[in-house]
């Protein structure tokens, strides 16, 4: 817990990383000053992009004592604003989930090799990037906890399969090897709470480690205090829901 | 990308950007997450050029109602015009 008296800083910039098929891209990268050990969280962006709100939240996550990195998911779309950027990305029905996985990987990576990271690394998203947070974990070896936010289109159905997206990430539940914090409105259309219960019943079936909340008066994005979307107190529960999760799991 | 819902068209005509105008030769018409209008989904229009980079987009974010009202209106005014002897050609 913060009290007035201590003294605290961080560092922040962009740095270059090795993202999916060893592409080099950039991403935001924010740790506490100090030899640490710190644990440590991969931001999986989401859908509008490698955003002011993104960068803050990678700031957010330093302040609290975690190394954090936000790789540039939609690096290879081009350079702009990160609305153009974005709508670019939109416009051609999003990134494969390869690369975003592939890219968390490398974030996850990128840490692992900080001499001061305690070994610990988490991984948490928001909207797509709560889709592709889970995807990582369950896909990629070295997470240690993962918090997925609203993350839709978990559950697909086979229809639905493309070769961008060519697997229901609800069917990797088996693979997945840490704990997993799940926050979701109760009015949102994209998970809605059919589809979470499903999700909830996958990884109760498989024995997972597993903390869902879902908000009454809240959809998609509650925590997005840029957006009418906002929605003030479930937004400070749930934020207090994912700071004791990482303290539980990556402390 | 939560719903992935998105088609393009090849169009002709010109847009205004912070840039000022530009040629436009494609929209991108999403029902998506918007990134301004207050709406979890809204009816995204992108008018765009990427040849002039990804700066180069004219964009509006409408309500399901506001969308249908906007096709119905586009339609009337084209078939005043159709009437009226105006569509023979660009003029």
């Amino acid at each position: 817990m913060y009290t007035t008296d201590m003294h605290e800083g961080l560092t922040a910039e962009t740095v270059t990383m090795k993202g999916a098929n060893g592409d080099q891209i950039n991403a935001f990268f924010a740790r506490p000053l100090g030899d640490g050990p710190f644990p440590a969280m991969v931001l999986a962006h989401h859908m509008p992009g490698w955003d002011q709100w993104y960068r803050e939240a990678t700031l957010r996550f330093a302040l609290r004592g975690y190394i954090t990195i936000t790789p540039n998911l939609y690096f290879r779309a081009g350079h702009g604003t990160p609305e153009d950027v974005a709508a670019k990305v939109r416009a051609d029905g999003g990134v494969p989930d390869a690369s975003a996985v592939g890219d968390l990987e490398g974030g996850m990576r990128y840490i692992r090799g900080l001499p001061f990271s305690n070994g610990k690394v988490g991984i948490f998203g928001t909207c797509s990037g709560g889709r592709h947070a889970y995807l990582a974990a369950c896909q990629v070896k070295g997470f240690d906890a993962v918090v997925d936010c609203w993350g839709g289109r978990v559950v697909m159905p086979a229809e639905s399969l493309n070769p961008k997206t060519p697997v229901a990430p609800i069917d990797l539940t088996k693979d997945l090897p840490c704990p997993i914090l799940g926050l979701f409105g109760n009015e949102d259309s994209s998970p809605t709470p059919a589809q979470v219960d499903q999700h909830e019943a996958e990884l109760k079936k498989h024995g997972k480690t597993y903390e869902f909340h879902r908000y009454d008066g809240a959809g998609h994005g509650f925590f997005y205090y840029h957006a009418a979307m906002y929605r003030q107190a479930q937004a400070v529960d749930g934020w207090t829901k994912v700071w004791a999760f990482l303290e539980k799991y990556l402390a | 990308m939560c719903t992935m819902i998105v088609e393009k068209v090849k169009i002709e005509g010109s847009g205004k950007g912070v840039n000022g105008w530009f040629q436009l030769n494609q929209a991108n018409v999403s029902y998506d997450h918007p990134f301004d209008a207050p709406y979890e989904h809204a009816l995204n229009i992108d008018f765009v050029n990427e040849s002039q980079g990804l700066g180069a987009r004219v964009a509006v974010e409408l309500s399901e109602q506001a969308a249908r009202e906007l096709i119905r209106t586009i339609q009337e005014v084209l078939d005043q015009a159709e009437a009226g002897g105006h569509l023979s050609g660009h003029e």
